[in-house]
C-alpha cells in the first residue's frame, strides 16, 4: 500500500470514528428521549387515573347540593310554618281576649237580669235599673219613663241626677223620647263628646219593650266623667237591659196592683164576714 | 291550699255580686259581704282579712271614712284596700290614695281591672 493510499484509509476511518461517534450520540439522545417520554407516560397515566376520580367527586357534591337545596326548602318550609303559628298564636290570644271580654260581659248581663228579675217590688226594680246604668252602663244623669197607655203620655218614674220634676212629660209620638216610644227604634247622639245637655233630646233614648210592645223608655243625659264614649258592648247591653228591665218592671206592676186588689177584696171579706 | 279572706263593702247587690262574680275566678278565695262602713268594721272586727273592696258613696258610713279607720288600726295598716266608685275625678282619686287606699277603680264595672288589681294586691301569680 502506497503512502497516499495509506493516508486516504486513515481518512476514511477518522471520517467513520466521527460517524460513529455522532451515531453514538443520536442514539443517547434517543434513549434520553425515549426516557422521557416514557416518564411522561407515566405521568400521563397517573393523571388519568386521578381524571377518573374526578366525576365521582363532582357527583358526590351535585348530590350534596341537592342536599343543601333541599334543607333550604325544608327551613323556608319551617319557617313559613313558625310564622304561621306565630300568626295563629297571635289570633288566639286575639280571640281569647274577646271571649274574655264576652264573658265579663254575658256576667254582667247575667248578674244585671237576676237582680231585674230578684224582686216583685216595684221600687226596688226601679232601684235595680238605676243601680245598673250606674256600675254596668257609666251614666250619671238619667231617667226611666214609663207609658201611661190611657193618656199616652210618657213620664218619668225615677230618676237619677237630676230633678223628677224637671223631666219633661211627654206625648206618644212626639219629639225623640215619644218617638222611640212609638216606633220601638234605639236612639243615640251620633257624638257622645259634642251632645249639649236638652232634657227633650236625651244622648241615648232606648225604649223599654216586652217583645214590641213599649212599655216606657229609658233615657241617658249624661255619662259619668271617666266614661268618654260608648263601647260597642254597651249598645248590646241597653237593649239587652231594656228587654229585662222592662220584663222586670211589668211583672212588678202587676204583682203590686193585684197584692192592692187581693187587700181590697179581702178587705171586704173581712167587713162581710165580721 | 293558701286561702284569702276578701271583704266587699257596698251597698248596691248588684254591684256586691258583679264584684264577687269577678273576683271568683281566683283560686283560694272567700268573699264576705258587708252592706256599708259600719257593716264593714264590724266583719273587719270579727276576722282577718287579706283584701277590702269598697265603694265611696254609702249609707250610714262612707267608703273614705272606713279607709281612714282601717287605716289608723293597727291590725289592718298594712291590708290593701281597693276604692271602686263612680267619683272619676282626679282630686277624688287622690284623696282616697292619700288616706291610705292602695288603689281606685272607676265604674263602670270592668271584671278584668278588678281581677288585675286583686291579683297584684294578694300577689298572685
Amino acid at each position: 500500500m502506497s503512502k497516499e493510499e495509506d493516508k486516504g484509509v486513515h481518512g476514511r476511518a477518522e471520517e467513520f470514528l466521527q460517524v460513529f461517534k455522532k451515531g453514538a450520540e443520536f442514539t443517547q439522545e434517543l434513549m434520553r428521549e425515549n426516557e422521557r417520554l416514557r416518564y411522561r407516560i407515566i405521568q400521563l397515566e397517573e393523571s388519568q387515573s386521578n381524571l377518573e376520580g374526578v366525576p365521582a367527586s363532582t357527583d358526590e357534591n351535585r348530590k350534596l347540593f341537592q342536599r343543601i337545596e333541599e334543607l333550604e326548602r325544608e327551613k323556608d318550609e319551617i319557617l313559613g310554618r313558625i310564622r304561621q303559628v306565630e300568626a295563629e298564636n297571635q289570633d288566639f290570644a286575639a280571640r281569647y281576649i274577646e271571649i274574655e271580654e264576652e264573658n265579663n260581659n254575658l256576667a254582667n248581663l247575667y248578674i244585671a237580669s237576676y237582680q231585674l228579675h230578684s224582686t216583685l217590688d216595684f221600687k226596688e226594680v226601679l232601684q235595680i235599673i238605676t243601680e245598673i246604668i250606674i256600675n254596668l252602663i257609666g251614666a250619671e244623669e238619667f231617667a226611666i219613663m214609663l207609658l201611661d197607655e190611657k193618656s199616652n203620655e210618657i213620664q218619668a218614674v225615677a230618676c237619677e241626677g237630676i230633678l223628677r220634676d224637671n223631666i219633661p212629660h211627654v206625648k206618644l209620638g212626639k219629639g225623640i223620647i215619644g218617638e222611640v216610644a212609638k216606633t220601638g227604634e234605639n236612639y243615640f247622639v251620633e257624638n257622645v263628646s259634642t251632645y249639649v245637655q236638652d232634657l227633650h233630646q236625651p244622648m241615648v233614648c232606648i225604649p223599654l219593650k216586652i217583645k214590641e210592645h213599649v212599655i216606657g223608655v229609658l233615657v241617658i243625659y249624661k255619662l259619668l266623667v271617666q266614661k268618654t264614649t260608648f263601647a260597642a258592648v254597651d249598645y248590646e247591653l241597653f237593649t239587652l237591659l231594656a228587654g229585662h228591665a222592662a220584663t222586670a218592671i211589668f211583672s212588678s206592676r202587676l204583682y203590686n196592683d193585684s197584692e192592692r186588689k187581693l187587700s181590697t177584696i179581702q178587705g171586704f171579706i173581712d167587713l162581710l164576714t165580721k | 291550699m293558701l286561702q284569702y279572706n276578701i271583704l266587699i263593702v257596698e251597698d248596691s247587690p248588684t254591684m256586691r255580686q258583679l264584684i264577687s262574680f269577678a273576683l271568683k275566678r281566683l283560686r283560694g278565695i272567700r268573699i264576705v259581704e258587708a252592706n256599708d262602713g259600719v257593716d264593714g268594721l264590724k266583719k273587719l272586727s270579727a276576722e282577718r282579712f287579706d283584701l277590702i273592696l269598697t265603694d265611696i258613696n254609702m249609707p250610714i258610713m262612707d267608703g273614705l271614712k272606713l279607709v281612714s279607720l282601717v287605716r289608723n288600726d293597727a291590725n289592718y295598716k298594712d291590708t290593701p284596700i281597693v276604692v271602686i266608685t263612680t267619683e272619676g275625678a282626679q282630686e277624688d282619686r287622690e284623696r282616697a290614695l292619700a288616706l291610705g287606699a292602695n288603689d281606685y277603680i272607676t265604674k263602670p264595672i270592668q271584671p278584668n281591672r278588678i281581677l288585675d288589681v286583686a291579683k297584684g294586691l294578694l300577689k298572685i301569680t
